[in-house]
């Protein structure tokens, strides 16, 4: 599904955000990926979602290479893997309908389907009675269920969320969070980014990645993790 | 049909812009037009001037006419001639006195007749150039019993070079406010772009496809060119307009020349726009 080989990235100058990072995530696996601040979190995941490529070692995600892939495939790669960030990024002055059916229209979704789909996905993400109200008007927890319901359009195989709780606070952040153990449960990987250990630790189930100055330096399931 | 609806929407969410930008490609485009009305006039002249181009051999009173067929049937071999036609010295005085009739009377006076026999050489369209007419010149005064094959070199001469210099600036000038325009609506899309920045973002993040994102912008393009171009139209005939009502007679270009201007307008706004939106795709 998603395979980490050997991956770095350097930036000139900055040096190196990742080190040497070596992971495996399967099919339906729920996962947290922590570290410091400045320790390459946001790196990982763009690396995954492919918006970024590295400078040694290769990405893979369902099939496709970052060694290979071709700026004209992306987009492939992008409707596998579902993005949300910790900022949102929803289309300002527009409604939680609106924001949803156009990522539907701009990935090919046929007009008379859109409608319907949108609505499924907001009732799926509890947003149903807001598909009128501009984003605007939303708390942050609702508009992170906007964003999650968006990235949701082309029934991704994996959810990479960028610390999505980051803004949140702690009811809302709770909602987000069983949002997502529905979606894992409906099999859809979920690599979650935070820095929130107190999250971390109510939810003992799901796999951990710690990353420390670029370096993977623990996997809950790798036999011996590496210690710092 | 997202593409119609969005880039139909841009004009609506920029008027100002868009209207500006196409008023300025076709005042650039109207300078294009103006060289293409001078030229086709031009053109039409040098032609009219051109089917008179001909060479006429002068032959010595004492050519037994046995050589001036022989010499007739070798100037009808060539492939651009058209026809031979040999003038008596009696031919030659009636048309004087024809086309001048004071001399003429002053010819019917004298006991001799002064004009020279000789073979007029037509030549086929398009053959009627330089080389052509210095080849057949040539030719002819190879013979003893030719006095002089003349064509009016210096004109000919100049009127090719006319031609050339004619067809050299629209080329030039043409090409170079064709990219004014191109430059315009470019920097017009990079504005657009810019404008819908978040946009393009959300669709990259989602997984839209380039071509997808892309063709919004290359109809925006392609229309503004064509306004562009249009409006350029518009100009030069009302230029024309003008000209033939108050200057002098001249003649409206042909509708294929207008039907490649609107054709290429529309072109050049779409690959200034790719160029744009390329850039942009490639920085985010
Ligand atoms: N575009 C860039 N150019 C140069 N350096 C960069 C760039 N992006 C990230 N970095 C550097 O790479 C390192 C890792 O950054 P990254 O954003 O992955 O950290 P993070 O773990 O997400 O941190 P945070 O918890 O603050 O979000 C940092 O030192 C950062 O300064
Ligand atoms: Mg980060």
């Amino acid at each position: 599904m998603i395979k980490l080989t050997h991956v770095s990235k350097e930036y000139p100058k900055r040096g190196y955000a990742l080190h040497d990072v070596s992971f495996h995530l399967g099919k339906g696996e729920f996962a947290f990926l922590t570290g410091h601040s400045g320790s390459g979190k946001s790196t990982t995941m763009r690396l995954i979602h492919m918006a970024d490529r590295p400078t040694d070692g290769e990405v893979r995600v369902s099939g496709f290479s970052s060694a290979t892939v071709t700026e004209r495939d992306l987009w492939k790669v992008r409707r596998r893997v579902g993005m949300v960030f910790q900022d949102f990024r929803l289309l300002p002055g527009r409604s939680t309908l609106e924001n949803v059916s156009f990522a539907l229209e701009v990935t090919g979704t046929p007009q008379k389907a859109i409608q319907a789909k949108a609505n499924r996905l907001l009732t799926q993400v509890g947003l149903a009675t807001k598909a009128g109200a501009r984003v605007e008007e939303l708390s942050g927890g609702e508009r992170q269920r906007v964003a999650i319901a968006r990235s949701l359009v082309n029934d991704p195989y994996v959810l990479l969320a960028d610390e999505p709780t980051g803004n949140l606070d702690e009811r809302a952040t709770r909602g987000i969070m069983e949002l997502f153990w529905d979606l894992n449960a409906k099999g859809m990987a979920v690599l979650m980014a935070t820095h929130d250990m107190e999250l971390i630790r109510r939810h003992p189930h799901a796999r951990l990645f710690e990353l420390d100055q670029g370096k993977l330096v623990y996997d809950s399931a790798a036999t011996d993790s590496v210690t710092a | 049909m997202y593409a119609i609806r969005e880039a139909l929407a841009a004009f609506r969410r920029a008027p100002v812009l868009t209207g500006l930008s196409a008023g300025m490609v076709g005042l650039a485009l109207f300078v294009v037009g103006l060289f293409s009305l001078a030229t086709y006039n031009l053109r039409i002249a040098l032609s009219a001037i051109e089917e008179r181009v001909e060479v006429v051999v002068y032959l010595r009173d004492d050519a037994r006419q046995s050589e001036i067929d022989t010499l007739l049937v070798e100037l009808a071999a060539f492939d651009e001639v058209s026809r031979v036609t040999y003038v008596s010295k009696r031919d030659a005085l009636e048309r004087a006195q024809r086309e001048l009739p004071e001399f003429g009377q002053l010819f019917l006076e004298s006991e001799v007749n002064p004009l020279p026999q000789s073979l007029e050489v037509e030549l086929r369209p398009g053959n009627r150039t330089p080389d052509v007419v210095e080849r057949v010149s040539d030719a002819a005064r190879g013979y003893p019993f030719v006095e002089d094959a003349l064509y009016g070199e210096e004109w000919v001469d100049r009127l090719f070079a006319l031609r050339r210099i004619g067809f050299a600036s629209t080329a030039v000038l043409g090409t170079a406010f064709a990219m004014v325009a191109a430059l315009i609506i470019g920097t017009a899309l990079r504005i657009a772009i810019f404008a819908r920045r978040d946009e393009i973002y959300i669709m990259r993040l989602v997984g839209a496809r380039n071509g997808f994102i892309r063709r919004p912008f290359l109809l925006e393009g392609a229309l503004a060119g064509l306004a562009g171009a249009v409006l350029a139209v518009v100009l030069t005939y009302a230029t024309y307009r003008g000209v033939y009502a108050y200057l002098f007679e001249v003649a409206w270009i042909p509708g294929s020349w207008i039907g490649i201007g609107l054709l290429t307008g529309a072109l050049f706004g779409a690959a200034s726009s790719a160029i744009a939106i390329r850039r942009h795709l490639r920085e985010v």
